[in-house]
């Protein structure tokens, strides 16, 4: 069964701006399901859509089996949400937060409550319970924000960039506790900037890019077309002109600094061996992490070659 | 199997419900005091210093007069202040899209919100109503239709608040109108005087005025006098809630304001 079931969706605003240009997605009950894109391509238009905090333009929107435009209490009552951005009552207490948000899904006072305690708990800021939301860190404030989103227990959760601004350890605890909820079943769409993020979480991937959507398909094919990596070499001396070697290809960025495009099973000791004969000592090698855009720029272009 | 939509509007209502009364009881200071003062000096100043020497009006003492005026000034600012200032920093702290994406349906956010606003006014009018037997004997000369006034009025103008909130787009815009449109219509509307005092054109202005009937009628529930008949008064309140109710609801179906 289709968790989500997006046909030819399409969004334009008031100001004119076609946000979302035709986009068509399914998505399985109990995927871990990325959708990246750049800022403006139409992800977070597409969120609102489907939470019906934006009104479409047309096309149709299935959340298992229920249409958005003939069952919207019952679409809303599948699906959990943690926007892009903080959305708490700054003045509210973290508890009281979510026992109200279980109560607007017709959860029980009772129940509300003991759900409070177990997702305070299992994100780990049930410290912070009785503390009003704005005195909470941007670290706590996205897990209160996750564990409102849980507090109905959605059958599909969708995080638009749920881990923007939050440090690593914080990261990877909210990683290991989405990780969790997936393999309990529940389906999850997960927006990020990183695809890191995604790589290590989702097993399908939709890109969005201008309001299309120009890749989907499942994370390992799409990870495979990055065949090439690129590494930031500083050098202990000013560095010339390298000659070719084995198929990288070599871009200066400063006296001292190159950079080495190498394809991804590409051999490391035989680049620092060639590079050593060329008299050059390398000083630090880091690898440049921004793959997304590296996969943008090459589905982009493969976008282009094909018409 | 589809989830009981009554039943998760009741749950929602109920919790909309308390938390819009936890908003007022927990910045008390700011919602309930502030006007049992600004009140209490009416009466000193108006109702015993200058009501001492105008005399009577209608056989009551000027600060028996004043008393259901100052009642419905509370209840008509406080209504409107509490919706207005809650829908609003619910638009912008953007939690207000907990209810939007919720499966309330906007007819039960409507309720909870409006139901908040009735609460704080007559909450404040209560406390007025006490400050008012400090200084003056109150009566209440047709209970049913005093009842009936307070809660329509508390409800009219609540959904006024929403409707400002809902086009409110800074602090601006939400303090536009108690400071230029219901402060002035208020004074203006016969809660000092009886416009049988005014001059002849004056008179007729005056009838143009709805906050005009909205008082008179409470002081007719009140002190069994008015200088409208209360079937006009009922007819323009009744008018002018079911008005505002249509547009309120329909700021919220379409989701102008709120939704994208």
């Amino acid at each position: 069964m289709h968790a989500l079931n997006i046909q030819d969706l399409r969004k334009v605003y008031r100001n004119k701006v076609e946000a979302v240009k035709g986009i068509s997605l399914q998505v399985e009950e109990g995927d871990f399901f990325a959708l990246l894109g750049p800022n403006g391509a139409g992800k977070t238009t597409t969120i609102g859509i489907i939470t019906s905090l934006v009104n479409k333009s047309s096309g149709k929107v299935n959340v298992f089996g229920y249409d958005l435009d003939e069952k919207v209490e019952m679409v809303k009552t599948c699906i959990g949400v943690v926007p892009q951005e903080i959305n708490l009552n700054a003045f509210e207490k973290a508890k009281d937060i979510l026992v109200n948000q279980a109560g607007y899904y017709g959860v029980t006072r009772k129940e509300a409550k003991k759900r409070a305690d177990k997702y305070l708990e299992l994100l780990q800021i049930s410290e912070k319970a009785n503390q009003i939301s704005r005195n909470l860190s941007g670290g706590m404030k996205r897990r209160l924000m996750i564990a409102r989103a849980l507090m109905h227990e959605p059958r599909l959760l969708i995080l638009d960039e749920p881990t923007a601004g939050v440090d690593i350890e914080i990261r990877r605890t909210m990683w290991a506790f989405l990780e969790e909820l997936n393999q309990l079943g529940k389906t999850i769409i997960l927006t990020t900037h990183y695809l890191e993020e995604a790589e290590s979480l989702c097993r399908n991937i939709a890109i969005i890019d201008d309001g299309h959507i120009i890749e989907n398909d499942s994370m390992k094919n799409v990870v495979k077309k990055l065949q090439r990596e690129v590494f930031n070499l500083t050098f202990e001396a000013e560095v010339g002109d390298i000659p070719p070697f084995e198929g990288m290809i070599f871009q200066k960025n400063g006296s001292h600094d190159v950079s080495i495009e190498m394809p991804t099973k590409g051999n490391i000791n035989s680049l620092i061996t060639f590079l050593s004969q060329q008299g050059l000592q390398v000083n630090s090698m880091r690898p440049k992490r921004n793959r997304l855009e590296e996969l943008f720029v090459k589905l982009l272009e493969d976008k282009k070659n094909h018409g | 199997m589809d989830k009981n939509i009554f039943q998760i509007n009741l749950i929602g209502y109920k919790s909309l419900l308390r938390k819009e009364i936890n908003r007022i009881f927990r910045i008390w200071i700011q919602t309930i005091i502030p006007p049992a003062i600004t009140m209490t000096l009416y009466f000193v100043i108006f109702g015993s210093l200058i009501g001492s020497r105008i005399g009577a009006i209608d056989e009551y003492p000027y600060m028996t007069f004043i008393a259901p005026g100052l009642i419905m000034m509370s209840i008509i600012t406080n209504s409107f202040g509490n919706v207005v200032s809650s829908f609003f920093s619910g638009k912008l702290q953007r939690h207000l899209e907990e209810l939007l994406v919720s499966p309330m349906a906007n007819i039960t956010i409507l309720l909870g919100y409006v139901s908040g606003g009735v609460i704080r006014g007559l909450s404040v009018a209560s406390l007025v109503t006490i400050v008012a037997l400090f200084f003056t004997n109150l009566t209440v000369a047709h209970p049913l239709i005093t009842g009936l006034v307070i809660i329509l009025i508390s409800i009219c103008f609540s959904l006024a608040g929403l409707i400002n909130a809902v086009y409110a787009n800074n602090f601006d815009d939400i303090s536009i109108i108690p400071t230029f449109v219901l402060t002035p219509l208020t004074y203006l509307g016969g809660v000092f005087f009886s416009i049988e005092m005014l001059p002849g054109i004056w008179q007729t202005i005056a009838r143009l005025n709805p906050m005009l009937y909205m008082i008179n009628s409470f002081r007719y529930g009140m002190l069994g006098i008015s200088d409208i008949s209360i079937t006009t008064g009922m007819t323009v309140i009744v008018t002018f809630t079911v008005t505002l109710f249509i547009i309120a609801y329909y700021l919220l179906k379409t989701g102008k304001g709120i939704r994208d």
